[in-house]
């Protein structure tokens, strides 16, 4: 992969601009155009005197040089004089009259219209010419990568950004970058979308109006000439986590300009138990970084740790390196074959459901299990009581950390409080996990503080008329503050309020200004990854609209207004590394994506706490509801709603798409009365209806559907944040409920009530889940097993279905691809798989595949190629109604990924009238879109049921900005059309014409799927089956590899590697967790 | 049934229903049978009748010019559920069909003289149901303006059909029985034509009569041609009532589904198309012979042959679903297995019940002579049948589809707006077309009728 450094980029640039300027011209042109052709309907309807003309050229004869515009003038015509009038503007005499309601609001439309596509900037870049000089390394036709990172709170993600002449298509990851090690998640994958996003915010507005850079500047420079004389008192920022270096130096050397000047933060999903429990324990801030690579043995209390989190995509991709079962790797490793995760957990998270021991526990029981935990293992603290099957399971915790010492990890999660926090690093060095598993390192937050009090005193401060000025850079706060200080009430005592934001929000509403965010593919800047790695944020393209970067709005307010973020970001970086060539340094820089030799350096912090110390955690009482406020898997905190991709996503666990409800275990829901109720249109693959219920809490209400959901502890209610939003946009306004309307300064993550403050509406609501069907029915798809079963059986996955013999075949040979070159083929490990939905989103990118909106997924008809399958493993079939409570109430979960199986004797090929979906030559199962006439016989008679019809023309095609998002490389599918996963053919030509060119075979690895390439785990492996040598003949070759349903003998290409879930013998029963203890 | 008749039930009657009411003679017949045509005035009811099925057909027209103008997804079908309502009424309107060729071209070589009096609108309805039917697959393709590439035409692209697909075949089989069918009819009308031409006293009329005549003067030669060409065309269509629907059960044979994949699907599909086809003919004979005071030519024999044939074939499918079921518990494959559980206690089970209501249980009342016999019972139990033969395609078609092989992606299925106007669309074409039928062309074979009454008079003597 090429990459580019800056040099390249400002030419490209350059060139952008100028043909940016050629398309302006055009469409200038365009207006004059239209403008001519409208004057050809000049009013009246006369006959021209050519007499009264004649008479009047003689009588005038004499009198000097005459001009004469036409004859009509000279005829002195009243028509003629009033199509003069009128001609320009054309609506002027309109103007002098009175203008009844029905012209004013024709007028009004229109004057919007206009003011929308004239205040929108530059219209979206097309090139119409050719380079005059071709920039170096560009090749039409062939990708360019730049490293980048996108920010994403106390961590920053390293990516490779694809581009095709100048536009941005597809994200990847970095695999020289720490935080990403190559693998990305489902938000980066996303990103994208969000640049092309058509609802942003486009240009700079003062009071609603239109207004330029230039008038904030000059606002910006009185407002801070006008605060000089207090030293900036009245002037507040209010900024999400930072790490970027060069906005955190800004910052200073405006708080140095100002020195009453107050910074505040607030992430409303953040951690503040995360910095306050180091605080606790160490007394001072702290950065935790965890090695899941070196621990045998992993406790997650109440984490979520390899989904989210700072450094989440690496914990991922080391924690599953740990759960390889390749006979090629090294045998002799001391500690366990496998590691071994346990988590306790109020509600089933990806982390938790992938685990081998999962214990659900309602959150503030988390705290007494933590208590319990430091108590056994001899750290004090007392004793704390638990349930008594906890009790049995947190004894087997406790030796199984024991056995290992040094190599275990306990990680608290981001919403537990601080005393957790601060038990879990205690914990982590009386197992002497410290240096190993786990290492502390200074904070990468650029100024780390407890988010809720910095937010609590903006607040206070704003009642009390202190704020004059309130600079608010990326975040939400009318949204996303606590309810009970009533944010917005405030903002509007501020005199000047400035927000800049990607999309005109809740927030943008509430102030003077707003100033439109560059997305971070538009503007450059820098930011820290998790482990203190600094990354240039190198931009892909240029800004799209007239947008800002946090670096320029923060500059305009200081001594150098005006300064850009390229300078910005440069001087910064060259004042840090003043020796040496600077020019070479950069680049490096640049290509790298990393700053070189930033990583910091582990530090020794002691814990000092004594867990005795620590406030007694207080379990909510029994007959209590606890309600839990979470980030929502796909929304996060509400800053992707309107992003369609992160829609339409299922939800890993609950696989519910453009909504979210609460979370509800199923014996609560028993008592509230609550359930399902499967629609008829779209049935278990798309349209649930489901309880609507009242949720009075804390002085406010919200209404939301009710989601029974197997695993989550009883009398926890999840409300997850994120939805809701009063103006996202088109895509993201008005969809599920707004839990922040119930979200209070004191129950930030958890607020408890009586269950009577729930109440059953009797309304019922339709939500578009994807899989509501969660029981295998016996079959043999996803075949999972113990370590100890794999042991004695290695080819487990095999037992109860085999594949006919290939001699039965009357094709003898014909399906084995022996002699041509490349026989490709897919390996998925199901041991890695934890459905975190990377490849999801990175498929839609890569393959252009469409969003339909939740109607379409509520009738079944969602678009994605790759699927991620959840089940619940029951001993029992379904119809056993107490085997199926005992398994919902904490079943094993697993996920299957599952792309077209690419069969070789395949079910879809045999059907279609008109050969529209036909076998290559190497064995992969083609779809010729052009020739497919949607019969949909093919979809009908693939068991796998991974194709996916064009019901309607889902693809927009309007959308100026979306026609720029699309790889070039994959056709734009329209309606009546039949597709599905191709393995990324387009990425398979590219590698094998490279291949051919220098006259050799693939490498393995050489081609990468674009889902292979996302998933962190590394649990897709794409490559030939020819090569004996490839990652997948060799994963192929393992006895846990079989294909799904091959009893039916399609021979399908894409195989699974059996689960293997390795539970503590001193637990596991067969099914291995909590549930199976007598309580 | 005139007022000096013994009754009913009585063995002699049983026996000599006759199959032409006494005391017709060649002019009689003609004149009847002419009448309805040429001189009766057009009845308030048959306007009536004609404009609500036209209407509905309008309808139809609305509904498939909103799905192309929009796409298959107006349409209740989703992934599983790949087709629906579309497939569901083409396999129904071409098992409709096949009674009509079965009495024109099987009981005709078998020499079965009821047959007579029946077989021209049995064979109008065939024409008209094809009509219907070949309506779905069109529609039912995501892009109906490229349909025709299933046909095998010389493209330039030197590309063909890809004829592994039962598809196909369904094209070719039901091309070929729509053209025998047209033609057989047509030849079998040409001496009626040719009547209607001598007998119409307006010109328009003697014109068009008489270009479809194409020249027949009722000489010895062209009655021999004739019968020659009619006995030909009818050994051709035999095959075809056969053949067809034995290639409209591979879509689904051919196919792994579960519920679909069975061999038993050919010898099953066509005994329900003629089941579903005879009740179609009653569901059309009883209102006509009433309508036009035709009793004397469609007698209680025809309706009681045509009802014992009902049961025959009724007693055959239900030995399929049967032999269905069987076969699924004794394969012992799961998903067989599986699927017999759904169908009995899956969501779609009541439309299962319905099916082996109507089917099975309801037409063994035809076991009973009083219930052949009775007119208002075999009409209710014709249309029962009619939705009972709808109900199978529909269990068979979609409700296999949405439980298969991936528990993850079972889903269900309920119709649009736009499946229903489309299928009510149809049913309004073919009463729209039975009617203009019934107006412009002898519903029932002059000529045929004037040998039966040469032979029944002979058999009188």
């Amino acid at each position: 992969m090429d990459r580019m450094s800056d040099h390249e980029q400002s030419e490209r640039f350059a060139a952008n601009a100028k043909s940016n300027g050629q398309a302006h011209d055009h469409a200038e042109h365009d207006h004059d155009h239209h403008d001519d052709h409208e004057e050809d309907a000049a009013p009246g309807n006369h006959r021209l005197d050519l007499a009264a003309v004649r008479a009047k050229l003689q009588a005038s004869a004499g009198s000097g040089k005459q001009y004469w515009r036409s004859l009509e003038e000279l005829s002195n015509d009243p028509h003629f004089e009033e199509l003069l009038h009128r001609e320009f503007p054309r609506q002027a005499s309109e103007w002098d009259e009175s203008v009844d309601r029905r012209d004013f609001l024709k007028l009004m439309a229109a004057s919007l219209a206009l003011g929308g596509i004239s205040g929108c900037g530059r219209a979206p870049e097309e090139h119409i010419v050719p380079y005059v000089k071709q920039p170096d390394g560009l090749v039409l036709g062939k990708p360019q990568f730049y490293a980048t990172a996108m920010p994403f709170g106390a961590d920053a993600i390293g990516l490779l950004v694809e581009s095709h002449e100048g536009r941005p298509t597809k994200i990847e990851g970095n695999p020289d970058h720490p935080s990403s090690l190559g693998g990305t998640d489902v938000f980066a994958q996303a990103s994208i979308l969000d640049l092309y996003d058509a609802d942003r915010a486009q240009t700079v507005t003062h009071l609603g109006e239109i207004s330029t850079w230039s008038a904030f500047l000059d606002s910006a420079q009185t407002l801070g000439a006008a605060a000089k004389g207090s030293g900036g008192a009245g002037l507040r920022i209010l900024t999400g986590t930072i790490t970027s270096p060069t906005l955190a130096a800004q910052l200073e050397s405006l708080l140095k300009l100002y020195p009453q000047v107050k910074w505040h933060q607030w992430e409303p999903a953040g951690s503040d138990g995360v910095r306050e429990g180091a605080k606790l324990a160490f007394g001072r801030y702290v950065n935790t970084v965890y090695r899941p690579e070196n621990a045998e043995v992993i406790l997650s209390l109440d984490a979520d740790f390899l989904v989210s989190g700072p450094g989440h995509i690496r914990y991922m991709k080391e924690f599953y390196r740990r759960r390889n079962l390749d006979q090629y790797v090294e045998a002799d490793r001391l500690g366990l074959e496998m590691n071994r995760l346990y988590v306790v957990e109020p509600t089933p998270s990806v982390t938790g459901a992938s685990a081998d021991h999962r214990l659900p526990l309602r959150a503030s029981d988390v705290a007494l299990f933590a208590r319990a935990l430091a108590a056994k293992l001899g750290l004090g603290g007392g004793s704390a009581s638990l349930p008594p099957a906890a009790e049995k399971w947190l004894d087997a915790v406790v030796k199984d950390l024991q056995k290992y010492p040094r190599r275990t990890l306990v990680v608290a999660g981001e919403q537990q409080p601080a005393e957790v926090h601060a038990l879990a690093h205690v914990i982590n060095a009386a197992l002497g996990n410290v240096g190993t598993t786990v290492y502390y390192t200074e904070p990468v937050e650029a100024n780390p503080l407890n988010h809720l009090e910095s937010l609590r005193a903006l607040c206070a401060d704003m009642d009390a008329g202190k704020v004059d000025t309130l600079l608010i850079l990326g975040v939400n706060p009318v949204y996303t503050a606590p309810h009970d200080w009533d944010f917005t009430s405030k903002l509007k005592k501020v005199a000047t309020s400035i927000h800049l934001s990607s999309h005109f929000d809740e927030t943008s509403d509430y102030c003077h200004w707003h100033i439109a965010e560059s997305h971070f593919l538009e503007t450059w800047g820098d930011a820290r990854a998790f482990d203190g790695t600094v990354s240039v944020i190198q931009p892909l393209i240029a800004p799209l609209y007239r947008t800002h970067s946090a670096y320029e709005v923060l500059a305009a307010f200081s001594d150098k207004p005006g300064i850009s973020a390229y300078d910005a970001v440069r001087d910064r970086l060259k004042a840090a590394n003043a020796s040496g060539d600077f020019e070479k340094f950069w680049r490096k820089t640049l290509h790298d994506g990393t700053v070189a030799n930033t990583a910091f350096a582990p530090i020794t912090a002691v814990a000092k706490v004594d867990p005795a110390s620590l406030p007694a955690a207080k379990s909510a009482s029994e007959d209590e509801i606890e309600f839990l406020f979470r980030p929502d898997p796909t929304m996060h905190d509400g800053r992707y709603a309107n992003n369609g991709w992160l829609q339409e996503l299922p939800k890993p666990v609950t696989k519910l798409t453009w909504d979210n409800a609460a979370l509800i275990s199923p014996k609560t829901a028993e008592k509230l009365g609550l359930t399902h109720d499967v629609a008829w249109r779209g049935g278990e693959h798309g349209k649930i209806y489901s309880n609507v219920v009242d949720i009075a809490l804390s002085n406010s209400k919200v209404t939301a559907a009710a989601w029974i959901l197997p695993g989550q502890a009883d009398g926890v209610i999840v409300l997850p944040l994120g939805y809701g939003r009063k103006k996202a946009g088109y895509t993201g306004s008005n969809k599920g409920f707004n839990a922040y309307v119930v979200r209070t300064s004191d129950g930030l993550w958890r607020a408890s009530a009586p269950a009577s403050v729930v109440k059953k509406t009797g309304d019922d609501y339709p939500l578009a889940c994807t899989q509501y069907h969660f029981n295998m029915e016996g079959r043999q798809i996803l075949a999972t097993g113990t370590l100890e079963e794999y042991h004695k059986n290695p080819a487990f996955p095999h037992e109860g279905a085999a594949a006919p013999p290939p001699e039965l075949s009357l094709y003898k040979g014909k399906e084995e691809y022996p002699d041509v070159r490349y026989k490709w083929a897919m390996a998925i490990d199901l041991n890695k798989c934890n459905g975190c939905n990377a490849c999801v989103v990175a498929c839609q990118s890569e393959n252009n595949i469409a969003v339909v909106g939740k109607d379409q997924v509520m009738r079944g008809r969602e678009m994605h190629w790759i699927r991620i399958d959840r089940y619940y493993k029951a001993e029992t079939p379904t119809n056993d109604p107490s085997s199926y409570n005992d398994s919902l109430d904490n079943p094993e979960t697993f996920f299957q990924p599952v792309p077209c199986q690419q069969c070789e004797n395949a079910p879809c090929e045999q059907v279609c009238p008109v050969g529209a979906t036909v076998h290559s030559a190497e064995g992969l199962n083609d779809m010729v879109y052009n020739r497919c006439i949607g019969t949909r016989y093919c979809s009908n008679n693939c068991p796998y049921k991974v194709r996916r019809f064009n019901f309607l023309r889902f693809q927009d095609w309007e959308t100026p900005t979306l026609k720029l998002l699309r790889n070039p490389e994959v056709t734009v599918r329209s309606r009546g059309v039949m597709e599905k996963c191709t393995y990324c053919i387009q990425r398979i030509n590219t590698g094998r014409i490279e291949a051919e060119k220098q006259n050799r075979a693939v490498r393995d690895g050489e081609i990468v799927t674009a889902c292979e390439a996302a998933c962190p785990a590394e649990a897709i492996v794409f490559g030939d089956a020819n090569d004996p040598n490839s990652r997948v003949s060799r994963l192929r070759a393992q006895k846990r590899n079989y294909s799904i349903l091959s009893e039916l003998n399609s021979r399908p290409r894409t195989t699974y590697l059996g689960a293997v879930r390795n539970p503590n013998p001193e637990l596991a029963n067969s099914s291995g967790s909590a549930k199976k203890e007598p309580a | 049934m005139s007022a000096g008749q013994p009754p009913l039930d009585s063995p002699e009657i049983r026996r000599l229903t006759p199959v032409l009411g006494p005391g017709h003679t060649y002019g009689s017949v003609t004149d009847k049978i002419s009448a309805i045509v040429l001189t009766r005035p057009t009845s308030f009811g048959w306007f009536v009748g004609f404009a609500i099925a036209f209407s509905l057909m309008g309808m139809m027209t609305i509904a498939i010019a909103w799905l192309v103008t929009k796409g298959t997804g107006i349409w209740g079908i989703n992934i599983p559920i790949g087709w629906g309502f579309a497939i569901v009424n083409f396999v129904w309107w071409i098992g409709i069909g096949h009674a009509g060729t079965l009495i024109s071209a099987i009981l005709f070589l078998l020499n079965q003289k009821w047959r007579t009096s029946i077989n021209r609108f049995a064979e109008a309805m065939t024409l008209f149901a094809v009509a219907c039917a070949g309506i779905f697959p069109l529609i039912h393709t995501g892009r109906p303006w490229l349909a025709y590439w299933m046909f095998p035409y010389p493209s330039t692209m030197g590309i063909w059909p890809q004829f592994r697909s039962p598809l196909i075949w369904d094209v070719f089989a039901v091309s070929t029985y729509g053209t025998v069918s047209l033609l057989f009819w047509f030849v079998g009308l040409i001496p009626d034509l040719a009547t209607l031409r001598d007998r119409s006293i307006k010109k328009p009329a003697q014109i068009i009569y008489g270009m479809l005549a194409m020249g027949w003067r009722g000489s010895a030669r062209h009655w021999h041609r004739y019968q020659s060409a009619y006995l030909l065309l009818a050994g051709l269509a035999t095959p075809l009532v056969l053949s067809v629907h034995t290639v409209v059960s591979f879509d689904f044979a051919i196919a792994i589904v579960p519920g679909w994949h069975t061999t038993i699907f050919p010898p099953y599909f066509v005994a329900g198309a003629i089941y579903s086809g005879f009740a179609m003919v009653l569901t059309i004979a009883i209102p006509l012979r009433k309508a036009y005071n035709l009793e004397d030519f469609i007698t209680m024999r025809h309706l009681d042959n045509m009802a014992k044939v009902m049961l025959a074939t009724g007693l055959i499918v239900a030995y399929g679903y049967f032999f269905e079921f069987f076969m699924s518990l004794y394969s012992g494959n799961k998903f067989d297995v599986f699927l017999v559980q759904q169908r009995l206690h899956g969501p779609y089970a009541p439309f299962y019940y319905a099916l082996i209501l109507c089917n099975i249980l309801t037409p063994q009342l035809l076991w009973f002579y009083k219930m052949r016999h009775n007119v208002a019972v075999l009409f209710i139990m014709s249309i029962v049948v009619n939705i009972g033969m709808w109900l199978e395609r529909f269990v068979i078609v979609v409700i296999s589809l949405t439980r298969d092989f991936m528990p993850s992606a079972w889903g269900r299925y309920s119709p649009t707006f736009w499946d229903w106007a489309t299928f009510i669309g149809t049913i309004g074409m073919f009463v729209m077309l039975i009617f203009l039928f019934v107006r412009v062309l002898p519903a029932i074979s002059i000529a045929e009728m004037r040998e039966l009454v040469a032979e029944t008079s002979e058999e009188n003597k």
